[in-house]
């Protein structure tokens, strides 16, 4: 059969129409916008580029943005692990509608999310008195983006997460039941390094996102210079201040980061699954 | 409450299953509940709670004023423009990945998934330097009187880009599922190229394409980031739901901008609910096959 298919012929029509199309679409919406990036950032010239985006408020607003998204990608492996562990392996009522709500960081606004999160810290918010009283600064600090972005990544986590564990297969678990393996063993020696590819995936993307996240941080955030200012922010004030060529050059950097990410993701991806075979 | 897995479900030999031990299973349950409280619960129902401060009327008042009004309606104007154009290029694409074989597939796919990776305010600027005011191709436009960024077009163009993978994202895994051999034997059997899509792969796909076409509408309406940088603010012109939502808040208009924000989370959780229901039904059908 599968040699049938290697020599299987395009029979269907319209391939040159639909293909046409494609590209043409993906051209024009995605690939020749996107090329604007490098087009105003590369004739800047080496020097004023490499200023533009080590201005130590610019530099400042990367480390802010990576350290935030690491640390929330970090909280959302170990909650998305949970959450997934807990809705494929236990019936409980309410199951469905939790299994469902995991997606409500993907439907919801990412506005509106903002202007949640930013009223439940804030000094009357429901939360925000409990952190008041044991001193944690959550508005207007790292620690209220962190929190938005865990939110954000979350279902990253558990979607990817949750089809591998539902395949995995139980004689894995009795065998090392049956050969005398505690629980707790059978989980950290045999379960997590089975679902750590799928972890690993989840949580990259899950950074990924919180690189780039604007609309959910910045009411929580404060953006005070230097201290809360998240790097899309920084695009966005140098556009503001007609700074075209600054702002590509800060975009640039992060859209480097972000697309090797990916792609050593995948990399990392087909490096595990030839392993497996 | 707890319902450890059912034993008599694996006869006729029995086995036991292995499990964790009840108390570890409601500690783990009750981690979790208490996650979803602190992260959609409380977030979903504080909403609610200030939208409806100050009564109904104040609520009603609040959907009912003319900039929320115009905000609407530019948001499902541009849904009406976006959705249709990314839903035929979704099945156009995954037509020509699915049901044909050619080298740089992959790549393909790739680049169709490229615009997840942006962040939504890349995504707004680079349309600023490809057709802003300050722009050569900008400008001209502007000669012949054409206005995009700041204005209505440059709202849809944004939002274009970021729901741009939503359909064919959807389509090609259904499509490729499903393979080519309805399709290669309507062909030998005297079907013409439309024929075969419309009597044959369009019913097939019918379900994934409307599910494509909700979580693009999703988006399109609560884009906030990749618009916010196109659209120049300008109430009752330039606004849709979510800046308006950001408007009122930054005025202090807290309850407003709740009950505004509310419509968002209405809209959130039928697609939440719509997508649960769908995903339901193609585990069905694929468990029928």
């Amino acid at each position: 059969m599968a040699i049938f298919q290697k020599k299987r012929r395009n029979i269907l029509p319209g391939f040159g129409l639909s293909m046409g199309y494609t590209v043409f679409y993906l051209s024009a919406v995605v690939i020749v916008p996107l090329s604007m990036i490098f087009f105003n950032a590369i004739p800047m010239g080496w020097e004023p580029f490499l200023s533009a985006v080590t201005a130590p408020r610019v530099l400042a607003s990367y480390k802010l943005s990576f350290s935030t998204a690491f640390f929330a990608a970090l909280f959302d492996a170990v909650a998305g692990l949970l959450t997934a562990w807990v809705l494929v392996r236990y019936r409980f009522p309410g199951r469905a509608v939790l299994d469902a709500l995991v997606d409500i960081p993907f439907a919801l606004p990412t506005a509106v999310a903002g202007i949640c999160f930013a009223t439940l810290y804030s000094p009357i918010g429901w939360l925000g008195d409990i952190t008041t009283k044991w001193n944690i600064e959550v508005i207007n600090s790292p620690t209220g983006i962190v929190i938005a972005l865990i939110f954000i990544g979350f279902p990253f986590v558990v979607r990817t997460l949750q089809p591998v564990l539902e395949e995995l297969e139980p004689e894995i678990e009795e065998s090392a039941h049956c050969l005398g393996a505690t629980r707790m063993q059978t989980f950290r020696k045999i379960l997590l390094p089975h679902l750590f590819p799928a972890l690993l995936t989840g949580s990259t993307l899950a950074f990924a996102r919180g690189i780039g996240e604007y609309g959910s941080v910045i009411f929580i955030a404060g953006n005070l210079p230097m201290k809360t200012e998240i790097a899309p922010l920084m695009i966005m004030s140098k556009l503001d201040q007609y700074d075209y060529n600054g702002a590509s050059a800060v975009a640039l950097v992060l859209l480097v980061i972000s697309f090797s990410m990916i792609l050593l993701l995948n990399a990392v991806q087909e490096w595990q699954q030839n392993e497996y075979r | 409450m707890l319902k450890p897995e059912p034993l008599q479900s694996n006869p006729p030999v029995a086995r036991k299953k292995i499990s964790d031990p009840v108390p570890v299973q409601i500690l783990l349950i009750g981690l979790t509940l208490l996650f979803f409280i602190g992260f959609v619960f409380l977030p979903l129902g504080l909403v609610f709670s200030q939208a409806f401060q100050k009564g109904w009327e104040f609520y009603l008042e609040a959907i009912k004023e003319p900039y929320t009004i115009e905000a609407v309606k530019l948001t499902l104007t541009t849904v009406a423009i976006v959705v249709p154009l990314n839903a035929f290029f979704g099945v156009s694409a995954a037509w020509a990945i699915t049901k044909f074989s050619f080298p740089g597939k992959a790549a393909l796919k790739t680049l169709l998934d490229l615009p997840f990776a942006v962040s939504p305010v890349i995504a707004g600027l680079i349309f600023v330097l490809l057709l802003g005011s300050r722009t050569p191709f900008g400008s001209w436009l502007g000669e012949q009187g054409i206005k995009i960024i700041f204005s209505t077009p440059g709202i849809v163009i944004a939002t274009l880009f970021v729901t741009f993978p939503f359909v064919a994202r959807e389509l090609i895994p259904l499509m490729e599922a499903q393979g080519r051999d309805e399709e290669e034997a309507a062909l030998t059997l005297g079907a013409r190229g439309w024929q075969i899509f419309g009597k044959i792969t369009l019913p097939n796909i019918r379900w994934g394409l409307l599910y494509g076409m909700i979580l693009c509408s999703a988006r399109a309406i609560g884009e906030f980031g990749a618009v916010s940088v196109v659209s120049g603010h300008i109430r009752g012109q330039t606004n849709t739901i979510p800046l308006h939502v950001e408007i009122l808040y930054s005025e202090y208009n807290f309850t407003a901008s709740f009950a505004v924000a509310s419509l968002l989370v209405f809209l959130a959780l039928t697609t939440v609910i719509v997508k649960a229901v769908m995903e339901n039904r193609f585990q069905k059908n694929s468990s029928q096959h």
